[in-house]
Formats: structure tokens, C-alpha cells, sequence
């Protein structure tokens, strides 16, 4: 079957609806992602296929959304819960970290607990700070779920249907700018990309571009600007934050001996921090400079255009990073 | 109610004691430095989950707080099982990595202990969900305590389950005191089960509100319990409360500031072993020497789950690091 361009909006909604046909476990619950179709439309005419019972619109209450997705998973059931952006996580943060990720452990494995979280991130939308977060990373800090971070429509749909048929719990973070983004993806309904692996977007010499999510667009603007001056840039893309794959960072790395960490989050204790410790520790034969780090401003995000942009990383930041280095 | 039979009557109460017996003997053994973190003691409370556990079918569901080694022993685990897991032994019911507060059993369907105050609520909300969807005629009991009732799981899981029509039970064991805190220092309602009423609509639809029971009185919390349980599984979910009071410390090394003692030995005299067996030898002429036995038992029992717990291996590092995630 050929690849067709589609959305990361639609490759959303082709994975939830394949995935709800070949298995009657799966069903979605959350905040209007009934009869309102999806804050984010990903779930748009789900309720006519699929009917009441297997999308179900629930009141505005995370700590119960995630929890009982939980309790749910644990009897058997594989619910794919939508939490409408990930700010809202925070409320659901003792029903994710406590729960989620540690009763099959807790109970020596007596439990399973075969569940999703979708969620969008990201700021750069004017929304204030307490809307423009971007703190995936905070849920990759704990083992017994893993944390998804597509950046792209093809990488989006297999990610989704791979959490999905796991049987460990994914929390699914989606970018609220990107779902227009538009890329090939397989229409074949066995699709199912490999949880936990890293991919290399584009190939360079010179210096190792690490990024994952909105951080890939911003890198591949980066990466085309950089070839004008001479500058071949490989672009790691992640994934995944849990597991994380650095291997093919590590690979790289042998070859650039230059590495620039790009993320949306803030960036004490960040994605950056993780890779730049790690880096030092595996590659400090092979390295030539200090890791660089882009991340947003350690500020809150404020609502006024000019000076959120000015907060939020981009391709010119990039840029700078990586002249620093090479 | 049909009246239970004799056999289940002194079944109870062979759990009432198996559940005191044990009790104390963790305490013993946490005094001696064999149990660690910390423990939290059912005594007192005993009549309420026996009662409450034995108005389930066996494919019904039951999930509680970290105060759970009394559901545990009322729903049949093996009290060796329970004991190895409270000196942290591979052979313990999580295999040495719960603990007192988190215990559990899939198979008999105690879907465990949990250590968060009201993080098992929107669980019970999930199991309930699963079995409403795939049509089984199941039913969820999920006790917590009065504390419980306070935070914002409560609300949540409740409403969600009005909305629903979840089988659940919910039942608040309060035992006045969420810690150190009385529940008239604690809760906007003093009848704390009138909180149905938040969930509920005139012409009856939602959340039931239903009885406040003596959970002194293993007979009352039966009946009521086994009446809630068949409305939650014909209309939904019900909202009971048992009245109970909990004889020692919150956990171990409690002070007690915030009661007297005068308090405490007012329940004691009308604790829920003593009473209930006074209800057996009125109603069954020289059963005496039956309870006797059973009494001898339960120390028996407790003293064999004891020796078999100290007589367990540790865990390795492979269990350190096993059931992290699905492998
Ligand atoms: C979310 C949360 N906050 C605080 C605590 C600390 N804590 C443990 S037990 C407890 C009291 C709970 O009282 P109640 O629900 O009445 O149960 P009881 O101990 O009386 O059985 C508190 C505050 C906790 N475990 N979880
Ligand atoms: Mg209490």
C-alpha cells in the first residue's frame, strides 16, 4: 500500500480508529472528545462509528480521567484517555506517577496496566503561562510508563498504534501547533512503529543535532540554513523520552564529535541536562566541545507575542548553538 | 435478610479474630524492628470489613486504603501470605515489595491496598467501568475512610460514577479520625454518607444515599452492605458509611494528643469481637467451647503464618527489578 500525505491530525485519528476496530477493549475517554469531536478534532466522528459506550465524554476531572483509565486498564479493558493538554496533567500527576506507572510493580506484577494518555503540548500560542507548558520530560523521570513525543505524521500514527497494543502504560504527547503538519504515512492498519527507538531525520558530518517534538521542526529550519554556510547537521530525532534511545546519539556523536540539544522545555533538569550527562560519561573520548543546550527561557511564558517568542526556542537560536561548536 | 446460618456466624467470627490476633502480632514484631515503614492497625474495626466483605460474590471486587490487612484476611488471603509480606519476604502477596499498606491479590479479586488517602477511589470508578462494559454482573466495593471523604478523588470518583451508573459501593469505614483530626475539625457534613446527596437528583436518579450503619454490629454492616451491593448492581452506585472506631494509634507510635483515654475505653468495652460474641452464645446455647477453639486457632494460625514469614527468603535484586514493566 502506498504512503499518502496526511496530517499528524489525521494520522492521530487513523490509529485511534484502527486500533478501536481491531480490538473492542480499546475505547477513548475524556473532556469532549464526544459529542464536541475532540478538542483538537483527532477524534472527530468517533462518536457515530463507534457509539456512546466506547467514546465517552466525561466531566472536567483529570485526577478520575487518568484514575479510573487506570482502574479500568488493571480489569482488563485498553482505554485510551484524553487529557486536553498537558497542564491539565498536573492535576492528574498523583494518578499517573503513583498509580499508572507503579501499581504493576508494586503489586509484583499481579496487575497489567495496558492504557494511553493523549495529551497535547507546547506553547507559542499567547496563552499565558499557565497554558504553555511544555513538561513532558517531568513524566519521563518515572519508570513504569513510557513517554511518546512524535514529531511528525508518520512517526505520530505508528507511535500511537505501537501504545496502544502495549501492554505497559504511554503517556502520548502531542504538540497543539504541529497537528497540521503534513507527511507520508503507510495506510496499511498493521503499521506499528518499535517503542523506544530513536531516528535519525537527517544525515550530517559536522555537528549532532538531539530534539524531539516542536524541537525537530525547529532544528530541520535550523539544519537547511546551517547547509548554506557549509554546516551538515544530523538530526536525532528521540521519539521517546522513556525508554530513551541515545544510541544512535552516541553513533553520531563519533563522527560529529559536536552535540546541540534542542527541546521546548524549560531547561534546568531537562532533556538537555540528561543527554549532556550521559554524552560526557559514554563519548568523553570523542568529544571536541561542550554539549550545547537550546531550551526555552527558564521564565514563565507570557502572553504578549513578541516577548513569548522571544522565550521559546527557534531556528536561529539553533543556529548560534551550533556555530558556538563547530 | 435471611438470617445467616450458624456456620457463617462463627466463620466471622473466626475472622474477627484471626484479623485481631494478627494485629497484634504485627505490632509486636514492628516493636521488635521485624515490620518496618509504617503500619496501620485494623483493631477495632474488624466487624465492618468482615461484615462488608462477606456480602460479596466471589467474582465481585473489593479495593481499599493502606488500612488493608483486615479486608485482606476477610477476603481470604492467606494469613502466611499477608504475614511474609509484612517482613518483607519474597513469598509475601506482592512478593515483598508492597508492604503493609499495599497489599493485594488479583486472584480473589482484592485489587489491593493503597497508600495515596483517596488514590484508589477513581480506580474502583475503572474496575467498575470494565465490568459494566463488557456486561459482567459484577459488583466493586471500595471502602476509605472518613479522611478520604475530604479529598478531591472523592469527588471525582463519585460524581464520575453517578454519571455512569458504575457498580460501586462506596463505603466510608469512619472511624472519626483521619490521623489526628476528628471528622467535625475535618468535614463541612458530620453524617458524612448526607455527601451522596452532592451526586444524586430528586427523583432518585445518581448516587444513592444510602444508610449510616452501626460498623460495630458484624450483622448490621452485613445486611446493610448486602443490600447496598444489590443496589449497585440493579441501579448504580450507593454511598454507605459505617460508624467505627480504630482502638490503637493511627500507625505505630501515635501519641494520641487529640483523644483521651476515657474516650478510647469507652469503645473498647463495646468492641465488635466482644459484642458479637456475646450475640452467638445467646443465640447458640453452649457455644463457648466452640469459640474457645476458634480463639486457640487464630493464635495458632497467627503463630504459623509467623514462623513462616520469618522462615521465607528475602528478595533478590531480581525481584528488585522485576515487574518494572511488561517484559
Ligand atoms: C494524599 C495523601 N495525603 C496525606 C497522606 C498522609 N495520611 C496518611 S493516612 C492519613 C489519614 C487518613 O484518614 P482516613 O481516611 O480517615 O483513614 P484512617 O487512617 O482513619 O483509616 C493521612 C493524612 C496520604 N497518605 N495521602
Ligand atoms: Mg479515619
Amino acid at each position: 500500500m502506498a504512503d499518502r500525505p496526511i496530517t499528524i491530525r489525521e494520522a492521530l485519528s487513523a490509529a485511534l480508529r484502527e486500533e478501536m476496530q481491531r480490538d473492542e477493549r480499546v475505547f477513548i475517554m475524556g473532556e469532549e472528545v464526544g459529542v464536541w469531536g475532540g478538542t483538537y478534532a483527532v477524534t472527530r466522528g468517533f462518536l457515530d462509528e463507534f457509539g456512546a459506550k466506547r467514546v465517552r465524554d466525561t466531566p472536567i476531572a483529570e485526577m478520575v480521567i487518568a484514575g479510573s483509565a487506570v482502574g479500568a486498564a488493571m480489569a482488563g479493558l485498553r482505554p485510551v484517555a484524553e487529557l486536553m493538554t498537558i497542564n491539565f496533567a498536573f492535576l492528574a500527576l498523583d494518578a499517573i506517577v503513583n498509580h499508572m506507572a507503579k501499581v504493576r510493580y508494586m503489586f509484583n506484577g499481579q496487575f497489567t496496566v495496558p492504557m494511553v494518555i493523549r495529551t497535547t503540548t507546547g506553547g507559542g500560542k499567547q496563552l499565558g503561562a499557565t497554558h504553555s507548558h511544555a513538561p513532558e520530560v517531568l513524566f519521563a523521570h518515572f519508570p513504569g510508563m513510557y513517554v511518546a513525543v512524535p514529531g511528525t505524521a508518520y512517526d505520530a500514527k505508528g507511535m500511537l498504534k505501537a501504545s496502544i497494543r502495549d501492554d505497559n502504560p504511554v503517556l502520548f504527547v502531542e504538540h497543539s501547533t504541529m497537528l497540521q503538519r503534513r507527511s507520508p504515512v503507510p495506510d496499511d492498519p498493521d503499521f506499528v512503529l518499535p517503542i523506544g527507538k530513536s531516528d535519525i531525520k537527517r544525515e550530517g558530518d559536522d555537528v549532532t543535532i538531539v530534539t524531539f517534538g516542536k524541537g525537530l521542526e525547529w532544528s530541520m529550519a535550523a539544519a537547511e540554513q546551517l547547509e548554506k554556510d557549509g554546516i551538515e547537521a544530523e538530526i536525532v530525532d528521540l521519539r521517546w523520552l522513556r525508554p530513551l534511545d541515545l544510541e544512535p546519539v552516541f553513533e553520531s556523536f563519533k563522527k560529529t564529535n559536536r552535540c546541540v540539544v534542542v527541546e521546548e522545555s524549560l531547561p534546568m533538569f531537562s532533556v538537555g541536562a540528561e543527554v549532556a550527562a550521559q554524552l560526557q560519561n559514554e563519548m568523553f573520548d570523542y568529544m571536541d566541545a561542550p554539549v550545547k543546550r537550546v531550551a526555552a527561557m527558564d521564565n514563565p511564558l507570557p502572553y504578549s507575542r513578541e516577548i513569548e517568542l522571544m522565550a521559546l526556542p527557534d531556528a536561529q537560536k539553533i543556529v548560534a548553538a551550533v556555530k558556538e561548536v563547530v | 435478610m435471611a438470617t445467616p446460618k450458624k456456620d457463617t456466624l462463627l466463620d466471622w467470627y473466626r475472622q474477627m479474630v484471626l484479623i485481631r490476633r494478627f494485629e497484634e502480632r504485627c505490632a509486636e514484631l514492628y516493636q521488635q524492628g521485624l515490620i518496618g515503614g509504617f503500619l496501620h492497625l485494623y483493631i477495632g474495626q474488624e466487624a465492618t470489613g468482615v461484615g462488608a466483605v462477606a456480602a460479596l460474590r466471589e467474582n465481585d471486587h473489593v479495593i481499599t486504603a493502606y488500612r488493608d490487612h483486615g479486608i485482606a484476611l476477610a477476603r481470604g488471603l492467606d494469613p502466611k501470605a499477608v504475614m511474609a509480606e509484612m517482613l518483607g519476604k519474597r513469598t509475601g502477596v506482592s512478593g515483598g515489595k508492597g508492604g503493609s499498606m499495599h497489599l493485594a491479590d488479583r486472584e480473589r479479586h482484592f485489587w489491593g491496598g493503597y497508600g495515596i488517602v483517596g488514590g484508589h477511589l477513581p480506580l474502583a470508578a475503572g474496575i467498575a467501568l470494565a465490568a459494566q462494559y463488557e456486561e459482567k454482573d459484577e459488583v466493586v466495593l471500595a471502602l476509605m475512610g472518613d479522611g478520604a471523604t475530604n479529598i478531591g478523588y472523592f469527588h471525582e470518583s463519585l460524581n464520575l460514577s453517578a454519571v455512569w451508573k458504575l457498580p460501586v459501593v462506596w463505603l466510608i469505614e469512619n472511624n472519626q479520625y483521619g490521623m489526628g483530626t476528628s471528622v467535625e475539625r475535618a468535614s463541612g457534613a458530620k453524617e458524612l454518607v448526607r455527601r451522596a446527596l452532592a451526586y444524586s437528583s430528586e427523583d432518585g436518579s445518581g448516587m444513592k444515599m444510602g444508610p449510616r450503619i452501626d460498623g460495630m454490629d458484624v450483622l448490621a454492616v452485613h445486611d446493610a452492605v448486602s443490600e447496598a451491593i444489590e443496589h449497585a448492581r440493579k441501579h448504580g452506585p450507593i454511598l454507605i458509611e459505617s460508624l467505627t472506631y480504630r482502638l490503637e494509634g493511627h500507625s505505630m507510635g501515635d501519641p494520641q494528643r487529640y483523644r483521651t483515654k476515657e474516650e478510647v475505653e469507652s469503645f473498647v468495652e463495646s468492641g465488635p469481637i466482644g459484642r458479637f460474641r456475646q450475640v452467638l452464645i445467646d443465640k447458640y446455647k453452649g457455644v463457648e467451647s466452640t469459640l474457645d477453639k476458634i480463639d486457640e486457632e487464630a493464635l495458632q494460625a497467627v503463630e504459623d503464618a509467623v514462623e513462616f514469614a520469618q522462615n521465607s527468603e528475602d528478595p533478590t535484586y531480581e525481584d528488585l527489578i522485576s515487574h518494572v514493566y511488561v517484559d
